[in-house]
Formats: structure tokens, sequence, C-alpha cells
């Protein structure tokens, strides 16, 4: 097929546009973090005039780095705690043979249905009665079951060959064993896009920790980013909500790059499991 | 009936237990709560509690608030929807062509889907601040003076284009990957039809991304229903200038958290919002059934 020079040209040409507007954001965030607050309001220069990193040091010297560390604990509970539940429930549907099996799935795809946003005020009642309002504990428990994930696992065991399990069930194995010993190592791809999915969700959140969190000691990053930005408005030191902006990106940017094909094959997944 | 279809019974309940545990307390209870609270006059934090029947949903409706909610966020989806979908859907055309570095290209724009909503706005807000970049911009060669974030017009204009922004990378690399998944042979054959590329696009790539199409548009409602984070962060909390930001679920989060005796209002507004969504995601299922008929 021969292809027309020009077209090439201009798909390139708007790739590269659009790029560059995807750019814009994050640079022009870089650049006001590494200027000082009075460089802002003079707004004279797009280029800082020293890279100043005062404002990097202010935020990492206020309750930002307690928030960042909340976040990661969090992230990381959740995940660990959910790669593991998600998993064994996602085999359970996939391979076991049980009665329960059709309804558990349906109540599922039911629940996948109820929005989130719609059952987390009553959830939060449910957490305020069991004495858990203002803990960590409140927003790891509500966010260790992920139906998405679930599914994803499923789908992923349901076109796994079966071949090894049965030979490891006759050699006198048991179902958790096999399941550990057989399964979990032979899975690690589809865990790892689990994991960074479950971690990124988790990282990102606002709603839940705004609902569930009120002490300032125990904010996640996402909330205590909109409360530091609160404040730093009065004196529109927007270098500091910037500085703040970035860093809570980096751990997300930091997972992106080293395992990028893990993230591309999460859009697969979603895309394809439709 | 076979016994051996309940072979693994008891290691599939201990399997699912702690799922089942924790989705039966944290979800299915609060549907439940929700059903029941809805009907209330609850205050959450005396306790107060007293039966209020279907009269709050006539609260709800005579609300203007409800309104001043309901129109924004209809506004708001009838623009994010259609906007993002056509725009995703246009950049994953474009990157299945012949195209150099699409790596690089796909790798670049995903960026703002990484990025989390919080500091997404914080960063849109700084640009579309009195100080910030587009509205000195505007100043300087345009002579224009536009305040985004106080201007009742700009504000949730401001808001839909941040959620453009960032939902749109997400589904084209959804597209993308449907693109790729369309047997080359299709392709093939139209071409000793002597097609196009025109027409390959329109007879081959578009009847077959249809399921795609139908899961992008159905989760883009869904998102869009439910925009909250953007919002709060824009108006600090309160929906703000004049309402113009207030959505269903910010409302939802006053009626429950910040006027007194209100949470049942906040349940029956979310079963509202809950029955809106199930509404629209069966209208577009509708839809593009009748359209996928001949694929």
């Amino acid at each position: 097929m021969k292809k027309p020079g020009w077209s090439a040209a201009a798909v390139h040409a708007f790739l590269i546009a659009y790029s560059l507007l995807t750019l814009v954001p994050f640079v022009w965030a870089i650049l006001t973090s590494l200027k000082t607050t009075r460089e802002l309001a003079e707004a004279t220069q797009l280029l800082p005039v020293a890279f100043n990193l005062e404002a990097y040091r202010t935020i990492l010297a206020s309750d930002f780095k307690t928030w960042f560390f909340n976040s990661m604990f969090v992230a990381l509970v959740v995940t660990l705690l959910g790669v593991v539940s998600n998993s064994l429930a996602g085999y359970a549907l996939a391979r076991l043979r049980f009665k329960g099996s059709g309804p558990v799935f349906g109540l599922m795809l039911l629940m996948v249905m109820v929005p989130t946003q719609v059952t987390m005020i009553p959830a939060f009642l449910v957490v305020a009665n069991l004495g858990l309002a203002d803990t960590h504990s409140s927003l790891i428990l509500t966010s260790i079951v992920s139906i998405a994930s679930i599914f994803m696992m499923r789908q992923f065991f349901v076109s796994f060959p079966a071949e090894l399990e049965e030979a490891a069930r006759l050699d006198g194995c048991g179902t958790f064993e096999v399941f550990v010993r057989i399964v979990l190592p032979l899975a690690a791809p589809a865990l790892a896009t689990q994991a960074i999915f479950v971690f990124m969700s988790v990282w990102n959140e606002f709603m839940k920790p705004l609902l569930y969190i009120a002490s300032l000691d125990k904010y996640l990053l996402t909330q205590g980013l909109n409360a530091a930005a609160k404040q730093y408005e009065k004196s529109a030191a927007w270098n500091i909500t910037m500085a703040g902006s970035i860093i809570s990106v980096l751990p997300i940017l930091a997972l992106y790059i080293v395992l990028n094909k893990y993230f591309i094959r999460l859009s697969d997944r979603a895309g394809g499991s439709w | 009936m076979n016994a051996s279809d309940n072979r693994d019974a008891g290691a599939a309940w201990a399997f699912l237990a702690p799922t089942m545990a924790l989705m039966t307390l944290f979800m299915l209870a609060p549907v439940l709560v929700a059903l029941v609270v809805s009907l209330l006059k609850m205050d959450v934090i005396s306790g107060h509690v007293q039966w209020a029947g279907l009269k709050n949903l006539d609260y709800l409706l005579e609300d203007e608030k409800f309104w001043a909610a309901l129109r924004n966020t209809v506004r708001y989806v009838l623009v994010v929807v259609p906007a993002q979908t056509v725009l995703a859907l246009g950049l994953a055309c474009l990157l299945n062509g012949k195209v150099r570095f699409r790596r690089g290209f796909v790798t670049l724009l995903f960026l703002p889907t990484l990025t989390s909503s919080a500091a997404m706005t914080m960063i849109f807000m700084w640009l579309f601040n009195n100080n910030g970049l587009v509205t000195q911009y505007l100043q300087v060669h345009w002579g224009v003076t536009v305040r985004f974030l106080s201007d009742p017009a700009w504000a949730l204009p401001v808001i839909m284009l941040m959620n453009v922004f960032s939902t749109v990378p997400l589904f084209m690399v959804v597209f993308l990957a449907g693109l790729q998944d369309i047997p080359a042979a299709l392709y093939e054959a139209i071409e000793l039809d002597g097609a196009g590329p025109l027409r390959k696009h329109w007879e081959i790539s578009v009847p077959q991304l249809m399921p795609i199409l139908f899961y992008v548009v159905t989760m883009g409602l869904i998102g869009c229903f439910q925009v909250f984070d953007q919002a709060f962060i824009v108006s600090g909390g309160d929906g703000g200038p004049e309402n113009s930001t207030l959505t269903f679920t910010l409302l939802i989060y006053h009626f429950a958290f910040k006027t007194y005796n209100t949470m049942g209002l906040a349940c029956m507004l979310a079963l509202v919002l809950m029955l809106i969504i199930v509404a629209a995601t069966a209208l577009v299922n509708r839809f593009f059934k009748a359209d996928g008929v001949n694929r």
C-alpha cells in the first residue's frame, strides 16, 4: 500500500502537538515549584531565575512527610492483603467446583452496578458503628475487596491450563497447596498487574480519606495536599503547592517507569474483559 | 446433579471467606443501611432518629440545590462523555496507523491518567488562577480577562476540561488495544474489494470496536455521574461560585456531613443517583445493541 507522505506528517504533527499539550501543565508545575513566592507575585518570567529548592524544603518540613508515609503504609497494606484475598476469590470462582459459585458471582456482578461513591456514606455509618472512624484500619478494611481485580483474576485463571493442577492433585496435594505451589508462581504477571492497579487506586483516592479521616496526623497524601493548598493559597505560595503535587506523583511515576508493560496490559484487560 | 459439582466446597468457601466477610460488611450492609436511612430523619452526631418516609424525596425535589446539582451533573456528563470518547478514539486511530515512536507517544500521553485527581486539580487551578499561565496568556495576547475559577460561567467548564484531559489517555489505550486485536484478515479482505483507508475505517474498525466503545461510554458515564474530587477541590468543598460546581456527590457529602439532620437526604440522594446511573447505562446499552446487530 502506498502511503502519502503528507498525511503521515500531519498525523505526527498532531500527535506531537497533543503530547506537548499533555506536558505543558506538568512542566508549568515543575517550573513553578522551582520559583520563589516573590517571583510568582511578579510573574514576569516563564523560567525560574535560580533553581530554588526552597518550596520542596518547606513542604517536606511540614506534616506533608507524615501524610506521605501514611499513604505509603495504607496503600502497601491494602495491596498486600487485597492481592491475596482477591486472587483467592478469583481462583475459587474460576476453578473450584461448589454449589455457591453461580450465586456468589452473580452477587459480585450486582455489587459492581452499585457505584462505590454511593455506598461510601452508608459504609461510613458501618465504619463508625464498628468504632473505626478516624483510623487507618477503616481505609484498609473498606479497600481490600476489589471486584474488578477479582474479575481480572477469574478471567486469568479460567484461561490457565488445568493439567498441571490435576497432576499435582493426583500426587496428593491439597487445594491450598496446589494454589500456592503451582498456580501462584505462574500467575506472577497477573498478580503484578493487579498490585499496581490496587496500589494506584489507593494512592490516588481522595473522597474516602476525606470522609473517614479527621485527625491531621492521620491524613492521607491527597487530602493533605488539598488541606495544605488551602493554607498556602492565602499567601499565594503556589510554588509550595506545586512542589507537593509533584512529590505526590513521584511514587506512581517511578512504578510506571519500571513496570511500564504491566500498566499497558492493565488497560488491555479492562477493554478485553467486555 | 452430580456429587463432584460440590467437590471443592470446603476449600472454595475458605478461599472466599475474607472477600465475602468484607463485602458483606462494607458493600452489602451499606446498601441495606442506605435503603433504611433514606427513609429516616437522622443526625449522625446526636444519634437522633425519626421516621420520615418518602417525605425525604419531597424535601429533595423542593430543594433548589438538588436541581442545581442535577443541572450541573447532567451538563457535565453531556459534555465530558462525548468529548473524551471522541478524542480518545481519534488518538487511538492515529496511533494505530504507521506511526514512529508509537510506544513513546503512548507512554508520554498516559501521564495525566497516573496523576491523582488531587494533584491534577492543583495544577489546573494554578493554570487557570488569576496569576496562572492560561489567564495571563489570554490577558497579554488577547486582551481578555477571565476569572476562570470565580466566574460561575467558567468554573464548571474548567473542571470538564480537567476531567477530559485526565481520562482521555486511559480510554485511548483501551481503544488502541481493541484496534490491535482486530484480525488483519478482515482488512485484507476488504482491500481486495478495492477499499481505501476511509472505507476500511468505517466498515471494519468501527463495527469491530463496538463492544469496546460500549465499555468506554459506560465507564465514562458512571465516572462522570460521580464526579466529586475536582469539584470539591476547586470550590473548596462548597460547590461555589453560586452553586455552579455543585454536583450530585458533592451535595450528598453536604447532606451527610455539613448540615444537621440530613443523613436521610444524603442516602435518598445516593439512591436517586444510583437509579439515574442504572437508567443511563441501560439506555446506552440499548442504543449500542440496536446499532451492533449486524456485527
